[in-house]
Order: C-alpha cells, then structure tokens, then sequence
C-alpha cells in the first residue's frame, strides 16, 4: 500500500509538452481513475509514475521517496497493459511466476503465491497453458493475476479492458473493483471511458490536453463539473451546451425564450454570453401551452427509456425520458427546465461560473 | 473447373520455376558421379550410363579439399557467430532507443554496403597485411563480420520491430533489468530471428571468394571456394573431382538450413502480418 504524490510534474517529447504542472495526491488503498480523451497525456502520466518514461520536471514520490531515477523494477509497482504483454513463449504459471522468480523467492512458496492467485481469478485450470491457447477474457485475467500475485506497493491500469467486449468489459469492471475492496492495495486506472471511470474510481483525475481539469469523486464531477470539459465528458448522453444570455434578473434567454431562472450570479455583465449546460436526464417533457415550446427532431428509444432530439429555434439538444406517451418527429412539446439544473459556464474560457 | 485449371497451372508454374532453379545442382551431382571415361565419351545425357563415388573417394584422400573444408567451416561459423551477435546488440538499440546521431550510424551502415567489393579489396589488404591478418584466417572473419553486419543489423531491428515494446516493460515491471528483460523474454522470442540472420551471414561467408582469394595466397588458410579453383589447371579442368568438392560444401549448408527452416519461414515472415 503506497502514496503517490506528483509535484508540478512536466513532460515533452519535443514536440511541444505532453503533460503540464501535475500536482496530484494518490492516498493509500485509493482507487483512481485518469480519464481523458486520447492524446490527453493519461498513459504518460502512468508511464512516469511506473517509471517508464523520465519526467521532464518536476517530483514523483512513492511513499515520501523520490523515484525520479528510480528504475522501474525497483519501485515495486505492479502493470496491467492495454495489450496484456504476456510472455508468448511462458505459460500462464510461468507468466505469473516472473516476477517472483525474478525476486528469487522459494519455489515453494512461488508455487503458493501464484496458485492462490490463479483461484482467486478462476485461472487454475489453465495454469499449464500459454497465452496463444487463451481467449482474450482470459489474457485480461492473467494479466490481473501476474500483477496480483505479486502484491506490489501499488496497481498501475493503462486502459486494461479496451480490447473486451461490451459484456467481458463489465463483469471485469465489477472483478477490478471487487479485487481492489478485497486487496486493498493503491490502484491507478487509466481509462478514456467514462463509464469506467464513472464505475469504478474513488475519484477521477480529468486530463484534457496535459493538464489536469478537474480531480473529484465521479458524483462531484458529474454534478459540479469545473469547465466545459469535465462536463461534456461525462455522462451519456451527453450535457447539452446551449448560447444563452443572461440578463440582469437572472432570467437565462435561449433563441428569445426565457429558459429558466437562476440566482443572478456576481460579476457578471447584464445581458452576458454564457454557454448554458443541461444534463439530458434533469430536463421534462410538459405541455407546450406552460412552458417553453420545442418541436421534436427525432426520438430514439434506449429500452430504459427514450432520448428526445429537440429543436429549440436554431439550437439543437436531447433529453431523456421515461415517459412513454406517444412522441412524433415534427410534434411541438414543452420544456421544463427545473430549479438547479442549469449550469453556466464562460464561452470563451469554458470555466464555469454558475 | 476453372478453379482446378488455375491451380493445375499455378503447379505447373511452381515446378517449372523449381526445375529451372534446382538443375544447375542436379548438374553439379550428375557430373560428380559421372566416371571419367564417360565424362565426354557420352554427349549430354541427363543422367551417365554407369556411376562411380570415386571422384568422393579422391577429393577426401589425395586433395587439400578437407583441410579447406575445416577453413571454411572455422571461418563460416566464427562470422556467423560475431556478425550476429553485433547486428542483434545493433538491431535491438535501434528499434528501441533513440540516442544522438543514430540517423547518421544508420546512414553510414546503409552507404558501406553500396560499394562494390571488388574496389575496396586493395584498400584492405594494405590495412590488413602490416597487421599480420593476410593469409589468415583471422583476418577473413574480420573482413567477413565487417561487412555482413549492417545489413544482418537491419535484419535484426525488423525482427525486434516485431516484438511489443509492452513486454519489456511489463518484464521491467515485473522487477527485470532491461538486459534481464531482454534475455529472458526478448531473446527467447527473437530466436527465429537469429536463425535467420545466422544462416544468412553463415552462407555469405562460406561461398565468399573475392577476399579470401585476395588476401589468403597460402594454401594452409585456403577456403573451399578459392580451393575449388585449384581443379583448374593450365591444361585441364578435372570436373568430376570440382564437382564432386563441390556437392560435398554444400552438404553443411544444407544441414544448417534444414536444421533452422522451421525458424527461417517463420522469421522471415515475421511482422509482415499483423496480429
């Protein structure tokens, strides 16, 4: 179990910096998760943390200890890959004795360490078999059990369920966070799917193009997003971003029509550009004649309940409803738009302010 | 019926491409055991009226040939060995590391092997004969390995390529050096590789001539190339017996190849295909 802490961390590949001023603090036995899109400089950061990549500035310390130029073996951290990197030409016991091995552990107890494992994941009956012969679930899950075997100081992800399918990807989300509950042990999960993120983490690191946006529990990012980025990022579907007004009463115009009211926020100018946020799911459906009027774009159903493509002047947004009352493209429907839901950001900056 | 006329002839074509490439060494056997009254006595027939191993049985016991043979076995294998050894540490450092002046060290190794052989022989032989590496055998493999190393480096670094970057990382993870990282996992994995880039330096050396005719006069550190030459004389060819050395180099070749081509199909195709 192990604390890692980031200090004004920087990294350049010379083609302009991949990652800047990372400050981040990893408690122990804390499962974290750094969500961002591609290119967002997630996987370095991971990459300096397991000791991959040579930070360009700044301080990584594992348990208060500098590792700046500490290799990657000796800073005990264990790895799970995108591609599982099993050794091809060791079986799964092979594969997971590696690391013990390399520690020049017993046999004896080698043979303990990596059979309980292999239990724990349901790998036992394939212990003699190399990974050729292995399905892609079970790859994943050799390569949970080669990180587990060895009880590192700390599990490092780098986006370990992308190459599963829809259906192995969430029983191994659940086994991932069960494992972490049982184990305890400081894990990092880098991942672009929010819905892992969402799922999975204690709390979420959101990066967008090398700097950190926003760092919070998945519910505190969901509900109080710090800019458009952290907004549009979680959540499917995803937040409407609307150009509205504000004026002086607090009276928020969308195309002309007062959408909603909210507290007049300090320091804003009357009549202010804003860039207004709706999540999909706290809009309603109403009647046309006590609300703002919309027509219906298009609708389409999820089986929970259906998405609602609207029109509203020359703006486009969806809502999600459970409402099951007939719905017709062209129709005209109300909007409601209840207390809270509305959030306002800066159009030019993207940084909330209501 | 057409899919079967297609695949008829793509046989045909196959085995008219094999026919064309192989007979020069049906030839080769057929004149070695050809006797010598029936060497010209009988026109080109495809194969003699009677045949006889004498000219075996000569080569081995009244010719240099064998002393040849171990020089180019000696020579062959040491080039081999060197050569790969060096392309490997080459080819690995360029498919994983970036240092300074890498494009140029590639550039260099690409130009050495632009030159025709032929003009740099004397060059060589002035830089080698005050150090004592004419007529040696010292010297071929230095010759050899010199210039069989860049293109088995580049043989290596798209062996290398192949190979995930992820599993050196994951062994180094797993508490490995890069060099532990690189013996017990990447190595193990590259050994298609290295057959084939030690069968090819084995083969480029053991039929080379040019050097070794240039810088070996003494019979003691002949190869069998320049020693088959020695079946020429002023006034006559002695073909039988030519032939006959000649089958018997080819045997270790052979051997090797058939030793190592179950690597040797596997390595050469190796990352043409993903996955």
């Amino acid at each position: 179990m192990a604390t890692i802490t980031l200090s004004n961390v920087s990294k350049d590949y010379g083609g302009g910096p991949v990652l800047r001023g990372i400050d981040l603090e990893i408690r122990e036995g804390e499962f974290v998760a750094l969500m961002g899109p591609s290119g967002c400089g997630k996987s370095t950061l991971l990459r300096l943390i397991a000791g991959l990549e040579e930070p360009g500035g700044g301080q990584i310390r594992i348990d208060g200890r500098l590792v700046n130029d500490v290799a990657p073996k000796d800073r005990d951290l264990a790895m799970v890959f995108q591609s599982y990197a099993l050794y091809p030409h060791m079986t799964v016991r092979e594969n997971m004795s590696f690391a013990l091995k390399q520690r020049r552990l017993p046999q004896a107890e080698i043979t303990r360490a990596v059979e309980g494992a292999a239990a724990k994941l349901g790998l036992t009956a394939l212990l003699e078999r190399k990974p050729k012969a292995l399905s892609g679930g079970q790859r994943q899950r050799v390569a949970m059990g080669r990180a587990i075997v060895r009880n590192p100081k700390a599990f490092l992800f780098d986006e370990p369920l992308s190459n599963l399918d829809a259906r192995l990807r969430e029983q191994m989300r659940y086994e991932i966070r069960k494992l972490h509950r049982e184990l305890g042990a400081t894990s990092v999960y880098v991942t672009h799917d929010q819905v892992e993120a969402m799922t999975m983490a204690d709390r979420i690191v959101a990066l967008n193009d090398g700097a950190i946006q926003q760092v919070g529990s998945p519910q505190d990012l969901y509900d109080n997003p710090a800019n458009l980025f952290v907004a549009g990022f979680l959540g499917s579907p995803p937040m409407n971003f609307l150009d509205a007004t504000l004026a002086q009463d607090g009276a928020l115009v969308v195309e002309g029509q007062t959408l909603a009211r909210v507290p007049p926020p300090a320091g804003l100018a009357s009549d202010a550009a804003v860039t207004l946020g709706l999540r999909p799911e706290r809009l309603a459906l109403t009647t046309p004649t006590n609300s703002v009027p919309t027509r219906v774009d298009m609708v389409e159903p999820t089986g929970t309940g259906r998405v609602v493509h609207l029109a509203l002047g020359a703006q486009r947004l969806k809502l999600f409803t459970m409402d099951t009352r007939p719905l017709a493209p062209g129709e005209t429907v109300g909007l409601s738009v209840p207390p809270g839901a509305p959030l306002l950001f800066d159009p030019g900056s993207g940084t909330r302010v209501a | 019926m057409s899919k079967t006329f297609t695949r008829a002839l793509h046989a045909l074509a196959l085995a008219a491409f094999v026919a064309f490439a192989l007979f020069p060494l049906f030839w080769l056997l057929k004149v070695s055991l050809t006797p010598d009254d029936l060497m010209y006595g009988e026109g080109v027939r495809l194969w003699p009226s009677r045949v006889t191993l004498d000219h075996y049985g000569a080569v081995l016991r009244h010719t240099q040939f064998p002393l040849f043979f171990r020089n180019s076995l000696i020579v062959s294998a040491a080039t081999g060995l060197f050569a790969t050894a060096a392309a490997s540490a080459a080819g690995y450092a360029f498919s994983r590391f970036r240092f300074r002046g890498k494009a140029w060290v590639v550039g260099v190794m690409l130009i050495s092997q632009m030159f025709p052989l032929v003009i740099i022989v004397a060059p060589i032989f002035r830089l080698l004969s005050p150090l004592g590496l004419t007529n040696s055998l010292t010297g071929l493999v230095v010759v050899y390995t010199a210039f069989n190393t860049p293109f088995a480096a580049f043989l290596m670094q798209s062996f290398f390529e192949a190979i995930p970057k992820d599993l050196e990382e994951a062994a180094m993870m797993d508490g490995a050096t890069r060099f532990q990282a690189l013996r017990r996992v990447i190595l193990p994995l590259t050994l298609p590789g290295l057959a084939a880039t030690g069968g090819f330096v084995f083969t480029a050396a053991w039929s080379e001539l040019l050097f070794s005719l240039m810088l070996n006069s003494s019979a003691a550190v002949s190869t069998f190339p320049a020693g088959l030459l020695g079946f020429v004389s002023k006034f006559s060819v002695d073909f039988g017996q030519m032939m006959a050395a000649g089958v018997l180099a080819l045997l270790p070749v052979g051997a090797f190849f058939l030793l190592i081509q179950r690597y040797l199909v596997q390595g050469l195709t190796a990352g043409a295909v993903k996955g």
